[in-house]
């Protein structure tokens, strides 16, 4: 089992490395580094500026050198300009020329610096990851039982009329895509002039027009079932019916086996077998599904943050795509692959922990 | 002129029926769920002759007054629209009005389920998709919206306006708004209102359509393409080539998709020609696949083989060139007489990205699928006969694994478009006045609270759609499995 583990740490590694490296590469092509330059300088540089701009900074090195120092195995570029300002990786401002290190890179613990936000990537995207974080707590927290529910339920019986609805219940909202999903939440339930608002309004039952914002701004600070409520159900809705699927397809499976039938032909009531003998087996492949569920969940979760306005790690993907901010676009494809491999391998570990019948050699 | 009602003066005798029994269907749909726990199950008693007796208790009455209620609705629905057809503009509101437009698509799906049933027996699976409800509502959704994609693409027909002409005065319009001033030959309504650019959103999500219905399903056999070259020799040899593919192939399942779709669609990255030469590597699979299928047959009678392959070949290569080639890119290799089409570069980069996004998820179920017949009989037999690898993998496994293949292509459509969708949401891509759905809906959702309708629509288009090819992939899984 240690060996394992340390072989998919091994992988994941080497995962990590080349996708940081596509990442790094794809960012570093010409017309993104112009698009940087002219963003950071003024957008109406000469191509004499940019060069100049872009090779003070150290842009225009080879690619697998910028990579070295990006990961901190090579010394920061740094170049003193005529003005007598240092300019390079390490430097960062309010920090003396003296003080700047040599090495910055990822082993050195520096994510570098977000040209976009004017601050340093760490500080930025930790305080967006615990906004995402929470968003993605309290969609965990309806998701998953919901979807455990419906999928047991459906799966006890197969054939019945509780399975056929519920498994077309399921069919509806996995071809609702969180895009559309929200828009129509916002238009029936967050709107001051149609939709579900002004009626209950208008019977006196709630006090403000809309029952929902439409926007999670404020969510940030103060989570509350008006501002958060939206996007929580929007993300949740499209990932349930996936895993409620895989539920019932697991608990069908499951009600058939010789051990059920023996059960119930010993007399023990159906409610019996459901909760004792079938839930736990049933419930080993949900849970892998669920683990693989996440990097779908963080696809969601930019498109909802971006939909709602919040503020989180999703939004902070859209800006720093849409501004070639590379060192944030690194941090953050980091993060996500991190995310990705953590709950393969948490997957991986949990069935052989589950399910006694498999044994890793 | 007056604006449109939603049913008009039809609507006036039939709408209160409509509501009526649609508020009947959901009691008695309440009532059977809660009957079922409530009242004894139902019963039929199986007699020593070979009768039955049906049960008429109160759980079979509940579930014929659902039915009927629910035939009744549909037969509502039906109306409205034959209505809307026959009877002229306004007469029956937005509804008649809209479904007077869809009047070809109409005919069109009526005359493909009467054949269908009626030749059901002899087309195979196909067929037996019309023993399942599900397959046949999922069947039917997929044919509305290709049917429309192709009257609109084609022939011209159901939108009323151009999709991207601003009529003055139209900006937000709610639906069934008359024009300021109508001139000869043109429509006289907004039939779904305008949008923020004083656009016809009818217009618009019809011709959305278009895109997506000639997109994601091409996108799909492409990914499908890749994924089955790819896939079953990594399964069917192993070794060091699957642990190669497999690696790959995780790499790109571990990008989010939105990081990869920044990374690709951007008009920086088109400038690079990267999109360009993604195409050159993807759209080579379908001409290996082909030319590895026939070989792999017929290499024991050169006779048929030299002039079969060389036709084949040469008709694809000349293809496969003229896509990858056009000019003003990177890749301007055939003369402009022998080019015989150029792909539109908005369309070319969403296109390669979608294919890049769908296969390597391919490529794991074809392996998976090949690790687990890899012990089969015919497999063996096969061997034992001395076949060589490229026939046991293409002739003899991948027939085998059609049932599977088919229902993830049912899906894998679905939800290529909802890739679609998603990168018209974040504006990537094709240019932003283009009709489709995800840029409309992108378009709207700023004015959402105010005006849901011009972001309404194209949702609620991509719902259907994405929703009956799942129910098509149900219902296909479940007559497979039947066999």
């Amino acid at each position: 089992m240690g060996l394992f583990i340390l072989r998919r740490f091994g992988m994941m590694l080497l995962t990590a490395l080349c996708l940081t490296y596509i990442v790094f590469f794809m960012t570093n092509l010409y017309p993104n580094l112009e698009k940087l330059a002219k963003t950071q300088g003024n957008f109406r540089m000469s191509e004499e500026a940019v060069d100049s701009y872009l090779g003070d900074r150290g842009y225009l090195q080879a690619t697998p050198i910028k990579y070295m120092q990006w990961l901190g195995v090579m010394p920061g570029f740094s170049k003193e300009l005529e003005d007598g300002r240092i300019v390079g990786k390490c430097v960062r401002p309010g920090v003396a020329p003296e003080d700047t290190p040599r090495y910055c890179g990822i082993l050195q613990g520096d994510w570098g610096f977000s040209t976009v936000s004017k601050a340093p990537v760490a500080d930025v995207l930790g305080s967006r990851l615990a906004n995402t974080g929470k968003l993605m707590f309290w969609v965990m927290v309806v998701m998953v039982p919901s979807a455990l529910i419906i999928g047991v339920l459906a799966g006890m019986k197969e054939g019945s009329r509780t399975d056929r609805s519920l498994s077309t219940v399921s069919i509806l909202s996995t071809s609702t895509p969180e895009y559309v999903s929200g828009v129509i939440f916002i238009a029936l339930l967050a709107s001051t002039r149609n939709g579900l608002g002004p009626w209950l309004h208008d019977m006196g039952l709630i006090e403000a027009k809309s029952l929902f914002k439409g926007t999670a701004k404020s969510a940030m600070d103060d989570a509350n079932l008006r501002n958060f409520t939206l996007p929580v159900i929007t993300i949740a809705l499209y990932g349930m019916g996936y895993i409620a699927r895989m539920t019932r397809a697991s608990m069908a499976e499951v009600m058939t086996a010789q051990y059920i039938r023996t059960a119930r032909l010993k007399g023990v009531s159906f409610r019996n077998v459901v909760m004792k003998h079938a839930l736990r087996n049933a419930l080993i492949a949900p849970f892998t599904v669920i683990m693989l569920q996440f990097p779908w969940l963080l696809n969601g979760v930019v498109i909802v943050e971006f939909l709602f306005a919040y503020n989180g790690f999703g939004m902070q993907l859209v800006t720093a795509a849409g501004n070639n901010d590379i060192e944030m676009l690194l941090a953050v494809s980091v993060v996500s692959v991190f995310v990705v491999l953590v709950t393969q391998l948490i997957s991986d570990i949990g069935y052989v922990y589950l399910n006694p019948r498999i044994r890793i050699s | 002129m007056e604006p449109l009602t939603w049913t008009g003066s039809f609507g006036s005798i039939i709408d209160p029926v409509f509501q009526l029994v649609g508020l009947l269907f959901i009691v008695a749909v309440a009532a059977q769920f809660i009957g079922a726990y409530v009242f004894a199950p139902i019963n039929d008693e199986v007699h020593v002759d070979g009768t039955i007796t049906r049960d008429r208790g109160a759980n079979a009455i509940i579930g014929t007054a659902v039915r009927s209620l629910l035939l009744a609705l549909c037969a509502l629905a039906a109306i409205y629209i034959v209505a809307g057809v026959f009877a002229p503009i306004g007469k029956v509101g937005i509804i008649g009005a809209v479904a007077k437009q869809f009047a070809p698509v109409w005919i069109a799906l009526v005359a493909t389920f009467l054949l269908s049933i009626s030749y059901k027996r002899r087309l195979g699976l196909y067929g037996k998709l019309f023993d399942s409800t599900v397959g046949m509502i999922g069947y039917a959704l997929l044919m509305f919206w290709v049917y429309t994609a192709l009257f609109v693409g084609v022939f011209d027909m159901i939108a009323v306006n151009d999709p991207l002409t601003q009529l003055s005065g139209m900006k937000n319009k709610l639906p069934g708004t008359p024009l300021r001033s109508v001139e000869e030959g043109q429509y006289a309504y907004y039939l779904l209102g305008g949008d923020n650019l004083a656009r016809d959103v009818f217009s618009r999500m019809v011709h959305g359509s278009v895109v997506v219905i000639l997109i994601a399903p091409l996108a799909t056999l492409f990914a499908f393409m890749v994924g089955i070259t790819l896939g079953l020799p990594a399964g069917y040899l192993g070794g060091k080539l699957d642990t190669f593919l497999s690696f790959l192939a995780n790499l790109v399942l571990a990008f989010p998709v939105i990081l990869l779709f920044y990374l690709l669609v951007t008009p920086e990255i088109v400038a690079t020609g990267i999109p360009n030469y993604m195409a050159m590597i993807l759209f080579v699979f379908p001409i290996i696949f082909f030319a590895v299928l026939l070989n792999s047959r017929f290499y024991t009678r050169p006779h048929l083989r030299n002039p079969l392959l060389a036709g084949v070949m040469l008709v694809m290569i000349w293809t496969y060139l003229c896509a990858i080639s056009a000019e003003g890119t990177v890749i301007n290799i055939l003369p402009p007489t022998l080019d015989l089409f150029d792909i539109d570069s908005g369309i070319l980069v969403v296109f390669v990205s979608v294919v890049f996004v769908n296969s390597p998820t391919v490529f794991r179920i074809v392996r998976g699928l090949v690790l687990d017949i890899h012990t089969r009989d015919y497999v063996a037999a096969a061997q034992t006969r001395g076949e060589g690898k490229w026939y046991i993998m293409l002739w003899e496994m991948l027939p085998n694994a059609r049932g599977p293949l088919i229902v993830d292509f049912c899906l894998r459509i679905g939800y290529t478009t909802i890739l679609l969708g998603t990168l018209g949401f974040f504006g990537l891509g094709l240019e932003s006045e283009s009709p489709n759905w995800g840029n409309t809906i992108n378009d709207g959702r700023k004015l959402l609270a105010i005006y849901p309708h011009p972001a309404l629509v194209p949702a609620l288009s991509l719902l259907s759609l994405v929703l009956g090819l799942n129910l098509l992939a149900d219902g296909l899984r479940e007559e497979s499995l039947r066999d």
